[in-house]
């Protein structure tokens, strides 16, 4: 199978892409397409990220819920304005739980440290370890029950800073990177598997606390009154200019309002993905890119060439989270709300993977597009589904016991089709839809699947 | 104790492997003689209190009860779920994602099968009826196993593909069997245990004894423990004295020898899978009976497999079985609030006492994992280097 690398093929997919937008725009409504699209720029925010790991420097990354989870969490701690009352209540028995914490994890690595003697260094850091535990639970528990007490069904958190949810953006990319770069010294000394093994469970953990620390952001009683960066539709009723407009384009002003509220949700994320889309181009295509994909390619060579490949790893996990962090604070942006119990692997991790996979690891237009087509496919799927059922048990009774578990079932159809094309693109295209493109082919072809013949 | 060259080469890694020895801190010998004379101790000094000797047998009696049965059951189901991923480790040489949904395919046959059983009045007396089912539920994942074996993973081996390819065809796979089992069975809780529920029940073991903790023993928990023992027993027998065991053995081992000795691995592969298979349709099964069966609970079981499987040595038989135990009873010792046990002992507390809480039953077996990396990072066993 000839690859073509030109310039048509990416041409040609994005333009096939758009179509099938504006037939979803033409056929069913402009609103479902502009939701499409929003999804589509965030889902291609996210797979830019992944590729960042896997494409540019190989790291089995399936951690990926739990990055995009800790974004939402700073579109919380941002935007919701500080509970002050709960900040009364528990604010110094956390403060100091922090601080009893801190201290323990440094009294037990300086331990670890010091003492050379190895029998004595288990015992020693086991004792420090049950003593600062117990110690900052006697301060964190209280001070839980106090915050959780505070006028529990409306708030119960400690709020946030109350800033505009846009500079959430930003923190969710620094919350991500910190969270990342302790993950990252953990756990980039593991090979692949074992990477891809321990980020799963840290994520699973990372989602538990944020379902089970109401104190946080209320777990899974769930913040749902998150500000906007974009006017709310019935302002935009209230405006003479908006009524002018609506008449003169002859459209009812509430389905208007909604279309212009997703078109500047479109926009704002647009600009966020252009933005990003450009910096990994850049990156990519400069020294740091070359040596990234040199050290991907051939680990030991790259050392040996004198590249600190255990660093190099490290700021690539972290880069990479971080822009999956932007990603997942404007989801929770666009959501309005906060739901930790929403978060699955399946959706988060692995569907992003798919997409970067069919997309094209390693090549950033073809993670851009794998966003755009997966997520396309998995919302038109889960439509699909009930009506490919309807179709195909039409020759049974309405009200059979088949039928009717056949069309309840039906959305999870695009399960299958998910695995179904990840299997069939791996097969025929092991290097996605639009493959790297590379100075020296042959090194970056044998990373994924066979050699194409 | 190493070559330099074992990072290189992933195949010949076991052959200088030390065999099977438990890790430095047990043992010396004086180490366990001072613990044990801890313990004594401690026990006397309790067992010495008014009423102390019947309230140390309370204590452990709800020790048994809350702990140690449950997680015995727990830990079999985890092992027999390991022991296929350590296996198509050890063979193939790649994690396999989808091992959690394979387990939740095959444990759908048996629900399946189990109904139609039901509806046709057989049963299996006080034994549940999906004992009966089993081979079917077996036979259906063997078939999909097979089936993904010959239309992915064959033509990736016989590529030679690096692992991580294996990988992310296996994440394929998994959102098949996923999707396959909720478009079949539905995303829904099944309850598919039947026959009599207990052995011994709270009430009468109370009576039996005369202590005021209760003990229950379920039918579940000792039908897991016997069919997972048996099932050890009979895979072990086969990986030791059968020529097909020691074949696959082998090529576990080295692949290249293996195939120069004129072993065929698509042999090997098939029964790699059929045994996988199987055990993860027995693992599905147990644990369907003794919590209840629901798809994505089976998804989230495969952090705990893979930990049991890492923690005692990947590619590791027996670290398989240690390390489900060991990720069983820290999941079930470090969720479980003491309180009433170290009130029977004498400390009369207000809080629970729990270390964690029940919620971070999933963290605990992904800390466990990061220590066990962190400090042994070939598992108990010193199972591969991936």
């Amino acid at each position: 199978m000839k690859v073509d690398t030109g310039m048509g093929r990416p041409f040609w997919l994005a333009m096939a892409m758009a179509l099938a937008l504006v037939a979803v725009g033409v056929l069913q409504s402009w609103n479902v397409a502009l939701a499409i699209l929003n999804l589509q720029l965030i889902s291609a925010v996210m797979a830019l990220g992944v590729n960042i790991q896997w494409g540019y420097g190989g790291l089995f990354n399936f951690g990926i819920m739990g990055f995009t989870a800790l974004g939402g969490l700073a579109a919380v701690l941002v935007a919701v304005p500080p509970v002050p009352e709960a900040w009364a209540a528990g604010g110094r028995g956390m403060a100091m739980a922090a601080v009893t914490m801190a201290a323990t994890t440094a009294a037990v690595w300086a331990l670890h440290r010091l003492i050379k003697v190895k029998a004595l260094r288990g015992p020693a850091v086991a004792l420090v370890f049950v003593a600062g535990f117990a110690l900052t639970r006697s301060f964190y528990g209280p001070s839980v029950a106090a915050i959780e007490a505070v006028n529990s069904s409306v708030t119960g958190f400690l709020g946030g800073l109350g800033l505009p949810i846009i500079l959430s953006w930003l923190a969710g990319g620094a919350l991500a990177a910190a969270v990342a770069w302790v993950i990252g010294r953990i756990t980039l000394g593991l090979q692949s598997d074992y990477l891809a093994i321990a980020t799963l469970g840290i994520s699973a953990a990372l989602v538990a606390v944020l379902k089970n620390e109401d104190w946080l952001a209320r777990g899974v009683k769930n913040v749902t009154t998150l500000p906007r960066p974009v006017p709310y539709e019935q302002d935009l009723h209230g405006q003479d200019w908006f009524v002018d407009l609506s008449v003169r384009v002859g459209m009812d002003p509430s389905l208007l309002s909604g279309l212009v509220v997703k078109a500047l949700y479109a926009l704002l994320f647009g600009a966020v993905l252009l933005a990003l889309f450009w910096l990994s181009h850049r990156a990519l295509h400069s020294p740091w890119g070359r040596m990234m994909r040199a050290i991907r390619d051939n680990r030991d060579a790259a050392e040996a060439m004198g590249k600190d490949v255990t660093r190099r790893h490290l700021q690539v996990f972290v880069l990479g989270s971080a822009v999956v962090g932007i990603a997942g604070a404007m989801l929770v942006t666009l959501n309005g709300q906060f739901t930790p119990a929403a978060y699955s692997p399946f959706r988060y991790t692995f569907l992003v993977w798919v997409m970067v996979i069919v997309g094209g690891s390693g090549n950033n237009g073809g993670a851009v597009l794998g966003g755009f087509l997966i997520w396309f496919l998995w919302v038109q799927a889960e439509a699909a589904g009930p009506w490919l059922m309807t179709l195909l048990t039409s020759g049974l009774q309405e009200d059979a016991p088949l039928r009717q578990h056949l069309l309840s079932v039906a959305p999870h159809m695009r399960q299958l089709l998910m695995g179904l094309l990840l299997l069939v693109v791996l097969r025929l295209s092991p290097r996605g839809l639009l493959p790297e493109r590379s100075g020296q082919q042959g090194l970056a072809r044998q990373r994924i699947g066979p050699e194409p013949s | 104790m190493t070559k330099p060259s074992r990072q290189q080469h992933p195949s010949p890694v076991d052959a200088e492997a030390p065999p099977n020895r438990l890790p430095g801190p047990w043992r010396p010998l004086w180490g366990v003689a001072v613990g044990l004379a801890l313990c004594l101790l401690l026990l006397l000094t309790i067992v010495s209190r008014e009423g102390g000797g019947v309230n140390l047998l309370n204590a452990l009696v709800r020790f048994a009860n809350f702990v140690v049965i449950p997680g015995v059951a727990y830990g079999s189901q985890l092992a027999l779920g390991a022991l296929g991923v350590t296996l198509i480790y050890a063979v193939m040489r790649f994690s396999d994602f989808a091992h959690g949904n394979t387990m939740a395919f095959g444990a759908m046959g048996v629900v399946l099968v189990t109904r139609v059983l039901q509806g046709m009045d057989i049963s299996a007396g006080p034994l549940p009826t999906a004992l009966l089912a089993l081979p079917f539920g077996i036979l259906g994942a063997v078939t999909l196993a097979l089936v993904f074996d010959r239309a992915v993973y064959r033509f990736y081996r016989r590529q030679r593909a690096a692992p991580v390819t294996f990988v992310i065809a296996s994440i394929g796979a998994m959102f098949v069997t996923n999707g396959l089992v909720r478009l079949i069975i539905g995303p829904d809780n099944q309850r598919f245990a039947d026959g009599v529920r207990f052995i011994i029940r709270v009430q009468a073991f109370k009576e039996m004894t005369g202590l005021s903790e209760g003990l229950a023993l379920r039918t579940t928990q000792v039908v897991t423990l016997v069919v997972a023992v048996v099932v050890v027993l009979g895979l072990f027998l086969f990986l030791n004295r059968t020529p097909l065991g020691k074949a696959m053995r082998a090529y576990a081992d080295n692949e290249d020898l293996a195939l120069l000795s004129g072993i065929n691995p698509e042999r090997v592969a098939l029964w790699t899978w059929i045994i996988a298979a199987t055990l993860a349709t027995i693992a599905g099964t147990l644990y369907g009976l003794d919590k209840s069966f629901k798809p994505f609970t089976y998804f989230q079981l495969l952090l705990p497999i893979f930990a049991s499987a890492i923690v005692g040595g990947i590619g590791k038989p027996l670290g398989a079985i240690v390390g489900g135990v060991v990720v069983a009873f820290s999941e079930i010792a470090l969720t479980y609030p003491y309180r009433k046990i170290l009130g029977y002992l004498g400390f009369e507390t207000d809080s629970l006492v729990q270390l964690l809480s029940t919620d971070y039953k999933f963290a605990v077996s992904f800390i466990i994992l990061v220590v066990v990396l962190i400090w042994r990072p070939r598992g108990i066993f010193q199972g591969r280097v991936i």
